[in-house]
C-alpha cells in the first residue's frame, strides 16, 4: 500500500499507428541496418573501398531484400513454421543468383570488382533478419516498403563509408580525382583496417547524435495535489 | 527423462512438402527466366571485352581471329570463349591483323599465382621481332593500392612494350628468362622493373609471362603466315 503523501500517478500513453510511410523511413535512420542494427558488416568492410562499389553492392542488396520480402510475405500463410528458414534461404538465394546474372549483363567491370561478395549477399543478416522478423508477419505492401527502407538505409551507409575511404585512400570520388597530384593517398584506407576505422568513426558519430536527441526528451508526470 | 516428441501429423508433413516443392518450382522459373534473358547479353559483353583487350595488347591491330593449338598446329576456331589458356585441349591464342590484313602478332592468355590469388593476364607477342609488345591484366585480387597497380601503373606497363623474349640456339626455350631487374644494376632488355611495395606481385607477373612464353614462342615461331594473314 502506498504511503499517504504519494498520490497515484496517471500515465496516459498515446500510441500513434505506424503508417506505411514510416515502414520506409525507419530503415533510413531509426533502424538503419548498419549504423543502428550493426548487420551486414562483412559486406560493409569489404566493398566500400570505392563509392561505386558501395553503391552497386547497396543496390544489389536492396533488390534482393525487396524481392525476397515480397515473396516471403506472399507465401507466409503457406510456409510451415518448422521449415521456414530453409524456405527463406531458397528464396533469397534465387534472387541473389538473379542479381548476379543481371550485374554481369549490365557491367562486367563492376561484377569483377565486387567479386565473391555478390553471392555472399545470401548470408547477409539483414535479408534473413527482415524475412523472419517482418515479412513473415506483415502484408506484402508493408513488407515491400520495409525492404525498400532497409535497402535504402544500407545503401546510404555504404555510401557514407565508401566516400571517406575512397577520398582518403585514392584521392578521388567515383573515380574522379579530387586532390592535386601532390596528394599522397592513405593506402591504409583501402585495406580492411581502414574500413574498421571509418566504420567505427561513423558509428561514434551516429551514437553521439542519438545521445544528444535523448538528452532533449522531457518526461512529465501529473501529480494529484495532496488532500 | 525427456518426453519423446509427438510424431508429425500427416497433414503437417503434406504442408511441408507443399512448401518445399512449391517454392522450388517458383525459384526454378525465376532463375531460368533471368538466365535465358541475360546469357546472350553476357556473352556479347565478354566477347567485346576480349576483343578490346586483344587489340589493346597488339598495337596497330584492328581485328582478331581465334586460334586453337591442336595436333601440333594452329587452326582457326569459332568455338565459344576459352576460359583458360593453359589447358592443352583449349589452349587458345588470338592473332591480330591490321587494316591491310597483315599479321601484327599474337595475344596469349596466361595465369598464375600472385600475392593473394590467381592473376590472369593477356599479353601480345611479335614472333618476327621476338618481343612482347603489350600487357593487360584480365583479373587479379592483389592488394588494393599496391599489387593492384600491376594493371594500372604506367611505368610497369611500359616494361612490356618491347620485352626481349628471343629463343635459345635450339629454339626450344627462352635465351634469357624474364626476371625483375636489380636495383643499382643496368637493366637488360629481358628484365622488367618491379613496383615499389609490390615486389611479390611484380615477380608473379614475371613468372607468369616466363612460363607462358617459354611454351608458346617455340610453337608460334614455326607457324608460317601468308601475306593475306591466313594461318593454317
Amino acid at each position: 500500500m502506498l504511503p499517504s503523501n504519494i498520490a497515484p500517478i496517471n500515465i496516459s500513453i498515446n500510441v500513434t499507428p505506424v503508417t506505411t510511410t514510416d515502414e520506409f523511413i525507419k530503415g533510413l535512420w531509426r533502424q538503419n541496418p548498419i549504423f543502428v542494427q550493426v548487420l551486414g558488416m562483412c559486406s560493409t568492410l569489404a566493398v566500400t573501398n570505392s563509392v561505386i562499389n558501395g553503391l552497386a553492392m547497396g543496390l544489389a542488396t536492396a533488390f534482393v531484400l525487396v524481392m525476397s520480402n515480397i515473396l516471403v510475405s506472399s507465401l507466409r500463410n503457406f510456409i510451415p513454421r518448422q521449415v521456414r528458414m530453409a524456405c527463406y534461404i531458397a528464396i533469397i538465394a534465387t534472387f541473389v543468383t538473379a542479381v548476379d546474372y543481371l550485374l554481369q549483363s549490365l557491367s562486367l567491370t563492376l561484377h569483377n570488382a565486387l567479386g565473391a561478395f555478390v553471392p555472399l549477399i545470401v548470408v547477409n543478416c539483414i535479408i534473413m533478419g527482415r524475412a523472419e522478423a517482418f515479412a513473415s508477419r506483415n502484408t506484402v505492401t508493408r513488407s515491400c516498403l520495409d525492404g525498400l527502407g532497409m535497402g535504402a538505409g544500407f545503401t546510404l551507409a555504404l555510401l557514407c563509408v565508401g566516400l571517406v575511404r575512397e577520398l582518403l585512400g585514392s584521392g578521388s570520388i567515383l573515380g574522379v580525382a579530387v586532390f592535386s597530384s601532390s596528394f599522397e593517398p592513405w593506402i591504409i584506407m583501402l585495406l580492411p583496417s581502414g574500413g574498421f576505422f571509418t566504420l567505427g568513426l561513423w558509428l561514434l558519430l551516429m551514437n553521439w547524435i542519438k545521445q544528444r536527441q535523448l538528452v532533449g526528451v522531457k518526461v512529465e508526470f501529473e501529480k494529484e495535489p495532496s488532500a | 527423462m525427456t518426453t519423446p516428441s509427438a510424431p508429425l501429423q500427416p497433414r503437417m508433413v503434406w504442408y511441408m512438402y507443399r512448401a518445399f516443392v512449391g517454392i522450388g518450382v517458383i525459384c526454378t522459373f525465376i532463375i531460368a527466366a533471368v538466365f535465358l534473358y541475360t546469357q546472350p547479353i553476357i556473352r556479347d559483353k565478354q566477347e567485346a571485352a576480349l576483343q578490346q583487350s586483344v587489340l589493346s595488347v597488339l598495337g596497330g591491330a584492328e581485328n582478331k581471329r581465334d586460334l586453337v593449338w591442336r595436333d601440333g598446329s594452329l587452326v582457326l576456331t569459332t568455338e565459344g570463349l576459352a576460359t583458360d589458356g593453359m589447358d592443352e585441349k583449349s589452349a587458345r591464342v588470338y592473332a591480330g591483323y591490321d587494316r591491310q590484313d597483315r599479321a601484327v602478332g599474337y595475344a596469349i592468355t596466361a595465369n598464375g599465382m600472385g600475392y593473394q590469388d590467381n592473376i590472369s593476364v593477356l599479353y601480345g607477342y611479335d614472333p618476327k621481332a621476338d618481343v612482347i609488345i603489350g600487357f593487360h591484366v584480365l583479373s587479379s585480387r592483389e592488394t588494393p593500392g599496391l599489387g593492384s597497380k600491376i594493371g594500372t601503373d604506367r611505368k610497369f606497363l611500359a616494361n612490356f612494350l618491347k620485352l626481349d623474349v628471343s629463343l635459345n640456339a635450339q629454339g626450344q626455350g627462352l635465351a634469357h628468362a624474364i626476371t625483375l631487374s636489380k636495383v643499382g644494376q643496368p637493366k637488360n632488355s629481358w628484365q622488367i622493373d618491379g613496383i615499389t611495395g609490390a615486389t611479390v606481385s611484380s615477380k608473379a607477373v614475371a613468372k607468369i609471362l616466363r612460363d607462358s612464353i617459354s611454351r608458346w614462342a617455340p610453337r608460334l615461331k614455326l607457324v608460317k603466315t601468308t601475306t593475306g594473314g591466313d594461318i593454317q
